[in-house]
């Protein structure tokens, strides 16, 4: 029984870093004051590349790890170019952004699997990257297994998390963000450029989601299919809502949304007699149940969520 | 402005959203390397060259059309659902139940049994995040892409267990699919596998119209979708019609699941709902959410998809190339839109274009 606990413990680090940069990601987008439900389609399409660039390097076989760095670099990029186009449809042309989001994750879903099935195929295995045993502190029993055995992205994505918070809380582009999302007429008014922060907000959301994705195939799957996203990046999003708009409150609903994901893996691989869908619903339903908590009260939301915002009109 | 400038206008944005759209899917497939023009004539052309493709295209477009035609009711009350997926999966759980729990019972009553059936399985599903917004201001959107998910994964789950064929116990390879369902639920079918659901999508379609704009039920429901706060003020309950609007958007697409089991499939097996869900909500938007839009668009979209399933063996293109158009096609739609409705751009144009008369003149 203990052994399953650690087990599933030390699973939740490595594993939730996908949802972790995504979600943190969506942070700055909706702090700026814009919805991106595109976030799954930007996730498949980082995942995509990211699984493309090693696996074309090496044929299948070994590959240098620079590749993998390559593959990490590309996906954030091509995110970026995802949140500048949802910058032009939700920003310059003020198209509504729940609709307008669906329509990207189709876009991102589908041709990520279009362009896989031309120049991927199957299913193909990538080497992917190992992961570091931190001297002497991975050696701990239990603690070590759990916290420091794992890949360097893992720890660079926590290291993140206070430098998000810091950008965001403490840094002039930070308030600016928060001011567009918040009152976008007053920071109008200020000098701040609304139309150019929101793009900019964007536009690192869109990388971090593109390197989510790409974790996602490159670190922990080690290979690319039409399912391996399966609604992460809609839980990312929620989990912008249960996190309240904050970076250390976000790291704690993903680790928590984690290790309900875990728990199928368990259910796999330990051979527990438990319906195996029943294991995977469970963080859908938690994603509802906690939406329905959390959702009522929102007075940390920014204020202008979701309202796109025209200058030339009275308000 | 003349009208003539307004209609130019209009027109002149919808080509150039049409063609955008048009170069956007031809750089994806560039890019794996197929002919454009030979992919484009198999997808939009190749399905309309014999009945028997017209009679596939049609069968696509009967639940698409349906499913739609909720959509387009919740979207007009405020709320956008794209969880017809996981309603429909709901629909075919209920409409299977039904038939397998009462073979015997004489057609005339057990396939409208098994029909509202599937409508009450996927209203409850659509119910719920209605209601979840309502009075939890629960976002829809995340809340009905998550039963999504929940309600596929309960499909798989009912379908390897309660509603296992038994013969697959016994000879099968344990794939997870009910029996035969009982005659006494099939669809009759006009020609080939063309069913008479095609008669209860255009009926619907009456029907929807005639409920959004001849009732008042259909009034207080547009109402709260175009301006929740004015029609609070006029005394509707928001909330009430919010939650309606998206049962009956579940309801739809649980029938769509109900007869697309009756007429075509007629055992539940894995994949029946094959992203009509979210097709649904490309046609709605296409229809311009009327359903006397909406039924053509469903016969368009019933072709991209049908065309995009002759794609991989005729040019080499995935499947997976529909999901692309839709998406474009959504991003292209809203833009086009808020184009189109930004007077003060009309005018801008306009008054460039009246300066330039005036200098030729």
């Amino acid at each position: 029984m203990l052994d399953i606990i650690t087990n599933m413990l030390s699973m939740c680090i490595p594993f939730s870093v996908a949802l972790l940069l995504a979600s943190l990601g969506e942070m700055f987008n909706q702090r700026a004051g814009v919805f991106n439900l595109g976030c799954e389609g930007v996730m498949a399409m980082g995942a995509f590349v990211g699984m493309l660039i090693p696996f074309l390097a090496g044929h299948g076989g070994a590959v240098s790890e620079w590749y993998n760095l390559l593959g990490f670099l590309v996906a954030a990029l091509l995110g970026a170019l995802f949140g500048l186009i949802f910058g032009v449809i939700t920003v310059t042309f003020r198209a509504p952004q729940g609709i307008a989001g669906i329509g990207l994750q189709m876009f991102g879903v589908g041709t990520a699997g279009t362009l896989f099935r031309h120049f991927v195929g199957g299913t193909q295995s990538i080497p992917g990257i190992s992961d570091i045993n931190i001297p002497l502190l991975s050696k701990i029993p239990v603690l070590g297994d759990i916290f420091f055995s794992h890949n360097i992205v893992a720890y660079l994505a926590y290291i993140f998390v206070p430098v998000a918070w810091y950008i965001l809380f403490k840094t002039y582009w930070g308030l600016k963000v928060r001011a567009v999302g918040t009152n976008p007429r007053a920071a109008d008014s200020m000098g701040i450029n609304v139309s150019r922060t929101r793009y900019q907000a964007l536009v690192v959301g869109g990388a971090l989601a593109g390197i989510a994705g790409a974790y996602l195939s490159i670190a922990q799957a080690k290979m690319f299919s039409d399912t391996l996203i399966s609604g992460r990046g809609f839980i990312a999003v929620a989990l912008v809502y249960f996190g309240h708009w904050h970076p250390v409150q976000i790291m704690g609903g993903a680790l928590l949304f984690t290790f309900a994901q875990t728990f199928q893996t368990v259910v796999q691989s330990m051979g527990i007699s438990f319906p195996y869908e029943l294991a995977v619903m469970l963080p859908y339903v938690l994603v509802i149940v906690v939406l329905s908590f959390t959702s009522r009260n929102q007075t940390t939301a920014p204020t202008a969520l979701g309202k796109p915002f025209n200058r030339e009109i009275r308000t | 402005m003349t009208r003539g400038f307004r209609i130019a206008f209009r027109c002149v944005i919808i080509a150039i959203a049409a063609l955008a759209a048009v170069l956007i899917a031809s750089t994806i497939l560039w890019l794996i390397g197929a002919d454009v023009s030979d992919t484009f004539f198999t997808i939009v052309i190749e399905p309309l060259s014999n009945m028997l493709h017209i009679s596939e295209v049609l069968i696509r477009a009967i639940p698409l059309c349906i499913i739609a035609l909720g959509i387009s009711v919740a979207y007009r009350s405020g709320i956008i659902n794209i969880g017809a997926e996981g309603q429909m999966a709901m629909g075919l759980l209920a409409f299977t139940g039904v038939a397998l729990a009462f073979p015997d019972v004489p057609r005339p009553l057990l396939l409208p049994l098994a029909l509202i059936a599937s409508m009450i399985g996927g209203g409850i599903w659509g119910f719920v995040p209605g209601i979840l917004k309502a009075k939890l201001n629960v976002s829809e959107l995340l809340s009905t892409v998550m039963l999504n998910y929940i309600a596929a994964q309960f499909y798989s789950l009912c379908l390897r267990t309660i509603y296992l064929d038994p013969a697959e116990q016994v000879y099968g390879t344990g794939t997870p699919q009910s029996m035969r369902l009982t005659e006494n639920v099939w669809l009759g079918r006009i020609s080939g596998r063309l069913h008479y659901g095609i008669i209860i999508a255009i009926v619907l379609a009456v029907l929807i119209y005639l409920l959004m704009w001849k009732t008042t039920m259909g009034f207080k429901m547009r109402a709260s979708g175009s301006g929740a706060r004015a029609a609070r003020y006029g005394g509707i309950s928001v909330g009430f019609w919010l939650a309606t609007s998206m049962a009956i958007s579940g309801a739809f697409a649980g029938l769509a699941g109900g007869v697309e089991l009756a007429g075509v499939h007629r055992r539940a097996i894995e994949g029946i709902t094959n992203n009509y869900g979210f097709s649904g909500v490309v046609v709605a938007l296409f229809g311009g959410l009327h359903p006397f839009g909406i039924l053509p668009a469903s016969f368009l979209f019933g072709l991209l998809i049908y065309g995009s399933t002759l794609a991989p063996s005729k040019v080499g293109v995935p499947a997976n190339i529909v999901q692309v158009m839709q998406g474009i096609i959504i991003i292209v739609i809203v833009t086009a839109q808020m184009v189109l409705s930004n007077t003060y751009l009309q005018d801008r144009v306009w008054r460039k274009y009246q300066a330039l008369t005036k200098k030729e003149a």
